[in-house]
Order: structure tokens, then sequence, then C-alpha cells
């Protein structure tokens, strides 16, 4: 089957590797992976903001790039959260219509889509602790929720984690408080955006992990600033990475 | 209500009027019976130990030495229930206030619930409602068929539509506002205690 | 016009104390874990929250009608009704009662409207007495504070603080920090006041218009005490606080302690529907920008409100911040939704203090979609450009960018000049708050999209439909 693959903004410009993992992963398991180059950025920053005038244009053009796909796959759960719930900033249109329809985060892509679960090329001979995004878990339902205390628990990314050999989940607490990242707050709100940054990073080292995966890198990017902040050299693995194979070892960054 | 008064109601219910939202229905609401405990003391009892009450179950053949054995410093008892004396009556206080000089007062509640540990109590039973909030000590006696199920049964009590005062009380009163640690008591009763005990028939003293 | 608050600043300070932002993150997430236990032993929880969310809408919907029942309803019991449009004819009610009896003491149990009315320093400025007799209203009044949490309203304080508190006012021991003692203090320092007041107020948590009655939960009984030993009663209460029916109340009774603390019920749990024998019952309906509030499409719903705190207990930004830092009434969640309907510019960056996780919707027993009301506000913020904090002209700026992919790929080339460009960091010239406490991100040979195009160069660029 075709998709078209969304590479979100600042995955482009600063985790490049996390764009090629995706690709790498998706042509391994057949998919006829377009990647439309000119793309630039689904709005989220601007609109989430409030400035939805100021997030236009940026949708607008995603809905042009991308509205002529039968499926897009991103690997950003705040991006697909912000195209499939929010993407009212610009004109309606059938290319709108159908973006908003067809994403996929690259979670929900591969666990409900291809519905793989099995990823044996992938080694991985470590303990990860596993982050899911706020948008991830109560924007997309890609993982329950511990408010909601009568559901089913369950994870897809942990799901597909799962099929990696030799990979190992460590539980830490508060699994699903927030990274503290939140967009424009990790600047409008540094002290507290940071402050949430180290719990999340010391309730994560408190279960010894030899790494720390998420299907989102923004959380990621945050959480690496602050443990690079404090000389904590914990490698950081988009969970794209993990499936494709992370070919070199642990403990270099 | 004063002509001012009277404006502002109009103002208030004409701004709401023009506000509300469309009407949306009211739903039913059910008394989810599906999770009903099987033993109602045993849950109540489960219930009033965790807000720190205690429920004595065992038979007490006279009320006045249990009391003066729990309570050996109390010299003013209030008993509101007819088969006990006490060493005053509710009617005997001339103003609310005067509850404060009470030790340990003594009444009955006509319902408990099992979710909770709650006992209603009421202007009824009360006659003076600070004596049950202005006692040092309280004890309730109450007959275990009377113990409803949860809160949907309690809200059932004819008391809530027909009583100017309905207390559903919860073990002895207590805070949690100094660091999240509940301590009792606060400024109501510091122990609340059930004597679980069949109500007696109507017009048979039994002390 | 006032100075929007600054909550991310007020938010700093407390970060800085070593003891006090840890110790009420610990508090307050254990209190969440606590309601997550008492949920769990429900299991129609989730059933609950939605009957409540739709009895509350049927009847803000219907409020007029279920008014004007209360009204009759509680008249024919023998209440005098008020009604106040905003604080000051509900302080000026206040005080005429109090006044008419010649009466200069006036016990209270917490409301927060109250609080909002800013009612204790206009009886005070005119010579009343205020005595607060919740515990943490309390503490907060001897140290001219305005509460930090609507359930727990001192909760930020250690045993520590409120030991020196109560020693320099009620001369007790500094040096004893057990909670019961100083709960003891708080006990044999108020009840003189309740025993002398001629006047005491509630608040009330729920409006029965079936039957007329308030119903009112407390864990101390200093609601009942109030409105019990004083021969006037006042009780102060939004209108949006209306419920049809008792058995309607049955529902919330079962979520609000549970949501707010983990017991199952508060230790008093009482309804009065009328004036003892020899005494009055006043009932202040207060509207105060509620209705105006009920006019608004996208907000609404926050007036289904039921004061529990639970989302303050699970925010993980009021958890690090504390309550003071918003410079409100209401504060966390539920206040950065509640506080622009009163101030618009005072409090146009608290929807900016917020990272849209989505914690407080769900476990808000009432179903208020608080997370998506912060970001519906935050668009009401920039359109009536109420902002400094984030640049709209930064925001435009990205827009001219982000849309045309030439000027894109040229701003991306380098690290430093896609930093200006990313929307995340072209805010308010914050470029160095991320730098703060974080390193920025490493910089990368190539961009993706320069790897694509050196890795598949013979992938065809236009989309097959």
């Amino acid at each position: 089957m075709q998709i078209a693959l969304m590479v979100p903004c600042y995955i482009d410009m600063f985790y490049p590797r996390v764009g090629i993992a995706t690709l790498e992963l998706l042509e391994r398991l057949g998919v006829d992976v377009v990647y439309p180059k000119e793309q630039t950025c689904c709005g989220q920053p601007m609109a989430n903001s409030g400035c939805y005038e100021e997030a236009r244009a940026t949708e607008e053009h995603c809905a042009q790039v991308f509205g002529s796909f039968d499926c897009v796959v991103t690997p950003s759960g705040s991006c697909t959260h912000h195209i499939r719930n929010k993407f009212t900033a610009g004109a309606d249109s059938p290319e709108r219509q159908n973006l908003v329809r067809n994403t996929y985060d690259l979670v929900e892509f591969l666990h409900d889509v291809l519905k793989i679960r099995e990823f044996p090329w992938a080694t991985f001979e470590h303990k990860v602790a596993l982050h899911s995004s706020c948008s991830a878990i109560r924007g997309l339902n890609m993982a329950s929720m511990s408010e909601r205390v009568h559901d089913q628990v369950f994870s897809k990314p942990r799901a597909l984690l799962s099929g990696v050999p030799g990979l190992e989940f460590v539980e830490f607490e508060r699994v699903d408080e927030c990274c503290g990242f939140g967009g424009t707050f990790a600047v409008t709100e540094e002290a507290v955006s940071a402050k949430m940054g180290y719990d999340k990073l010391a309730f994560m080292q408190k279960a010894s992990p030899d790494c720390i995966v998420s299907s989102d890198m923004s959380c990621l990017m945050h959480l690496q600033g602050c443990a690079r902040r404090q000389r904590q050299d914990i490698p950081f693995y988009h969970l794209a990475e993990v499936l494709n194979g992370v070919s070199r070892s642990v403990g270099q960054s | 209500m004063n002509s001012s008064e009277a404006l502002s109601k109009n103002a208030i219910l004409g701004a709401v009027r023009g506000n509300q939202p469309a009407a949306q229905p009211m739903p039913t609401i059910p008394h989810f019976h599906t999770n009903k405990p099987t033993d109602l003391v045993a849950t109540f009892r489960e219930s009033v130990a965790r807000m720190a009450g205690v429920v004595v179950t065992d038979q007490v053949p006279d009320l006045d030495s249990f009391l003066r054995a729990k309570f050996p410093d109390a010299k003013v008892i209030c008993s509101a229930i007819p088969e006990y004396a006490g060493t005053i009556k509710p009617a005997s206080l001339n103003h609310w206030s005067e509850a404060s000089t009470i030790d340990v007062s003594i009444l009955r509640s006509p319902m408990g619930v099992a979710e909770t540990g709650s006992i209603l109590l009421s202007d009824v039973e009360l006659q003076v409602n600070t004596i049950a909030l202005l006692a040092h000590d309280l004890v309730v006696l109450l007959d275990p068929k009377q113990i409803v199920a949860n809160i949907h049964d309690a809200y059932d009590h004819p008391y809530f539509k027909l009583r100017l005062y309905s207390l559903l009380m919860t073990g002895p009163s207590g805070s949690g506002d100094i660091g999240g640690i509940v301590v009792h008591p606060a400024q109501g009763a510091k122990t609340l205690t059930i004597l679980l005990s069949p109500a007696p028939k109507a017009g048979k003293p039994t002390v | 016009m006032s100075h929007p608050v600054d909550q991310a600043k007020n938010a700093e300070k407390f970060l800085a104390e070593p003891v006090h932002e840890p110790r009420l993150d610990k508090l307050l997430w254990a209190m969440r874990l606590r309601r997550d236990a008492a949920a769990r032993q429900v299991p129609e929880w989730e059933e609950l929250r939605t009957l409540a969310s739709a009895i509350k809408e049927h009847t803000l919907s219907n409020l007029s009608e279920y008014l004007i029942q209360f009204e009759t309803r509680a008249t024919a019991n023998g209440v005098i009704v008020h009604w106040a449009r905003d604080s000051h004819e509900h302080n000026q009610i206040v005080y005429d009662l109090l006044a008419e009896r010649g009466a200069n003491l006036l016990v209270k149990s917490k409301s927060m409207l109250t609080e909002e009315c800013e009612m204790r320093p206009f009886l005070e400025r005119r010579g009343i007495r205020v005595t607060e007799t919740d515990l943490g209203e309390r503490i907060q009044q001897l140290d001219d504070q305005p509460p930090g949490h609507i359930v727990g309203p001192a909760i930020h304080k250690t045993n520590h603080d409120v030991a020196v508190l109560f020693s320099q006012k009620y001369g007790s021991d500094p040096n004893n920090e057990d909670t019961a003692y100083l709960a003891g203090v708080m006990r044999d320092n108020t009840r003189p006041d309740f025993l002398h007041a001629r006047v005491g107020m509630t608040g009330a948590n729920f409006v029965v218009a079936e039957t007329g009655a308030i119903v009112v939960a407390t864990n101390e009984g200093n609601a009942d005490l109030s409105a019990n030993t004083p021969e006037l009663h006042i009780c102060s209460v939004g209108i949006e606080k209306v419920i049809p029916t008792t058995e309607s109340l049955a529902v919330f009774i079962r979520l609000l302690a549970r949501s707010a603390i983990g017991d199952t019920i508060t230790q008093y749990t009482s309804s009065f529907r009328g004036p003892r024998k020899g005494a009055a019952m006043h009932v202040i309906l207060v509207d105060n920008g509620r209705s105006a509030r009920l006019g608004m499409k996208r907000f609404w719903h926050s007036l289904k409100c039921i004061r529990c705190a639970a989302c303050m207990n699970t925010c993980p930004v009021y958890r690090r911040s504390g309550g003071l830092s918003y410079g409100s009434t209401y504060m966390g969640p539920i206040g950065i939704i509640m506080m622009p309907t009163f101030e618009i510019r005072k409090y146009s960056e608290l929807p900016f203090s917020s990272t849209l996780n989505g914690s407080c919707t769900n476990v808000c027993p009432v179903k208020i979609d608080i997370h998506e009301q912060i970001y519906g506000w935050r668009e009401v913020m920039e359109e009536n450009d109420q902002i400094q904090v984030v640049k709209k002209e930064a925001m435009r700026l990205a827009d001219e960018v982000l849309s045309h992919p030439a000027l894109y790929q040229i701003a991306t080339t380098t690290v430093s000049a896609a930093l200006e460009v990313l929307p995340h960091f072209a805010v308010y010239n914050r470029l160095n708050a991320w730098g703060k406490h974080r390193e920025v991100p490493e910089a990368t040979k190539e961009t993706f999209h320069e790897w694509y195009k050196n890795h598949r160069p013979k992938r065809n660029e236009v989309p097959v439909p």
C-alpha cells in the first residue's frame, strides 16, 4: 500500500534520524512511502497559542500537500492529534477533510492498520522506560489513562515494543503525568516546565532504565534537554528507531 | 422583598432566560442495586470504622452503666430518647449555644447507610439541633434493620423532603486542612459511638 | 485597568522554595491517588459522572424555572430569599441583615462565593468582625492571605508554618507542630465565637429546587455550627448550584468527597430547608457574572462545577506552582476557565498556564471539558489582543514561513535560523528561556528534507493520487 510520510517540522530540523527510521521501517514492511517535498508544518505551534489566524496559511498548505493521499503517516502523536481533532484554522475543503480522516500516528498505523506485532530484526537487549505523550494517551486514545480507573489497561506503543526481542520495560511512578513540554508552555512557563521534566526523569531513573523511549519526539526533546543539563547521558530513542533496529549500542548518545 | 431586590431578581431571571442554552433532558437516575453489598451491617461497620466512628454490636443491657463506664468524667448527659432520662433533656436548653455544656448526647437515628457509614439525624430526633454539634461525644442508637445499602436509598428517606434540618453524619468531626492528614476532632463531636439496637415499639419505654 | 497576573513568574518564586513545592506536589498527588482508589470502589463511577453532567446540563438549560421553583418552595418553608446581581449587592444585603440586628460578629463556614465577592473586607470596613470557622480558611485569614486551594485553603502551609502563625495569633506553643494539637488550638479559639455570634453564614454545595433546601458538606461540622447556633442563618450561593431534586442530589454526594479527598462522604452532609423555631434563615442567590457565562457557547459548561478541586490535585502545573500563584479566587484548571469571565484582562495569561495535557478533564466528576476550554480561551485572548506573552507578529511570521516551502527550507538550513523560525521558540523574545534549565537540541548536519533529497533521489516528487 502507499502512504504519504509527514515529517514534523521539529523532527525535520533537529531529529532527522527519527524521520529516517520511520521511512526505513515502513519500507521494510513493504509500504510504498511517498515524501511530499513541499511539506512544512501542521500549524500546531501557532494554533496551540490561540493564534488560529496565524495558523491558517500553514494548515491550508498542509491540507493541499497531503489532502489527496488515502493515508498519511507521521511519527508524532501531537501532530496527529492536532490534525485529527483541532485542524480548524484553514478553510474547509475536500483536501482538509481528507487529511483529517486519513492521518495516522506511526503507532496507530503499525498497530491498527498493518497490525504488526513482531520486529525480529530489531534486537534490543535493554531496559526501556516508555513515555507516552498526553496527546497520544488522552488525545488519540493510544493507551489507557490512569484517571479512568475502570478502563481496561492497554498501550499500543507498548504492544509494539513488546515485539522487539530482548526489550524489557521498567515500571515507574506517575507513568502518565505530563512531562512538561506543552508546546509554547516550555518557554512561557519555563520554570514549571523544567521542573516537570526533572521530576519525570527522576521517577524514571528510580527504575534504572538503560534508555528512554517515546513515540513523541517533542516530549523527548524536552526531557533530553533536561537530562543533558543535569549531566545525565541516558540515551533517548523515538519508538521508530527501536522498531527499525537501533544499530549503535546503548550508552553512546 | 423590597423594590430594588425585585429589580435584581427580574434582571437576573431575565438574563438567565435570555442566555440559557437549548433545553436538555433530565436523565433517569438508577439506584445501582446491582452492586449492593450482601451483608449491610458488616459493610456499615467497616464504613463507620473508616471514618473513625465506632459501632457496638453487642447488646447493651443497661444504657446508663454503659455511658458511665465509657464516659466516666461526663457530668452532663443529654438524652433525646424517651427511654432514658440522662441528666438533662433537650427541652431544658434555653438557647442553642447552651448545648456546649453537654458532655455526651444520646440520640436515636432513624437510618444508617452501609455505603458510607452515615447515620441520619434531624430536628425531630435532636429537638435542639446543637445537641449533636456542640456536645463533646455522641452516642447514637440505630436499628440495624434501618440500614440501607447506598446513598441513593438514603435520599429516598422522607425526612429530606419534610424536615427543616437533616444531617447525614459520618464519623466524628475531622479536618485534613493541615498537611492533608485527617485529625479528629475538628469543631464538632470528638467521638461518635453507634449502638446497634432495635427501635423500641411505640409507647413502650424500656428504662 | 489591571495588570495581567503573571502566573509563571509567581510559580517560579514558589518553585524556588526548597520545602514547600516538593511537599505540595507530593501531598496533592497522593490526594489524586486517593481519588483513584475511591473511584475504583464504585463500579458505576463513569456512569455517575455521565449522570452528574447530564443533570447539571439539564438544570442549567432550564435554570430560570428551577430558580423560581426553589424560591417558591423555600419561601413556603419560612426562608427569606434574596437576589443579588453582583458582589456589591450581595455584600450590602449581608451587611444590612447584620446591621438591622445590631450584630457586629459573623461566624462563617467556607464559601468561595464570599471570597469572590470580597465580602470580608467589605464587612470589616463597616465594623463587623468576621470569624472564618473552616480550619484552612481561618489559617489564611489570620495570615492575611487568600485561600490557596478551594477544598484545603491552607494546604500549601507546613505544620511549622501553622504552629508559628497560631503562636503569634493565639499564643499557642510555637514548638508544638502536631496536627491534632493545632486543630485543637483552632477549636478552642473558635468555639467562643460560635457561642456568642448572633449571625452565622454558610455557603452551599447544592440548592435543591424541589424542596427549597440548601445542602452543605463539611468535614468539620463548622457549617452546621454556623447555621444552628446563632439566631440567624444566612446562606450565600451562586445561582448555578441548583439541582432539580433530592434524588439527583444522591448522584453528586457520591461523587463529591471521593473526587475531592478520596473519602466516600464528608463527615457532615446537611440539608437546611427552613429556620428553626425562634430563628431566621435567609438565602442570597447570587449572579455575579454567572448568567452572562451561561450564554457563552464554548464556556458555559464550566458552570457545572461542584468545587471538588480534583482538577487542581491532578494538575501538574498547579502542584508545581501553588494556588496563590494564580492571583485569583479560583485556581488551577477550573480557575483558568472561570476567572477570565470575571476580569478578562487581569486573567488574560492564565490560559497559558497549562500544557493542555487533559488530566483535569478526565477526573472532573461533572465532565467539564476543562482543557478544551483552556484552548478555547487562548483563542479568545488572541482575538481580543489581550496577550503579551505570545507575540502575534512572531506567529504571523511563522505562518508566513511555514506556508511557503521555499522560505521554510531556506530558514531551516542552520539550527540557529531554525530555532528562530520555529514558533515554539519565537515567543516574546524568550529564546533564552528554553536554555535556562535545559540544553538546546544538538546541531544536525542535514535536515530530513536534505537527507531525503540525497538518499532517495529517484522518488517521484508528484504525489500519486
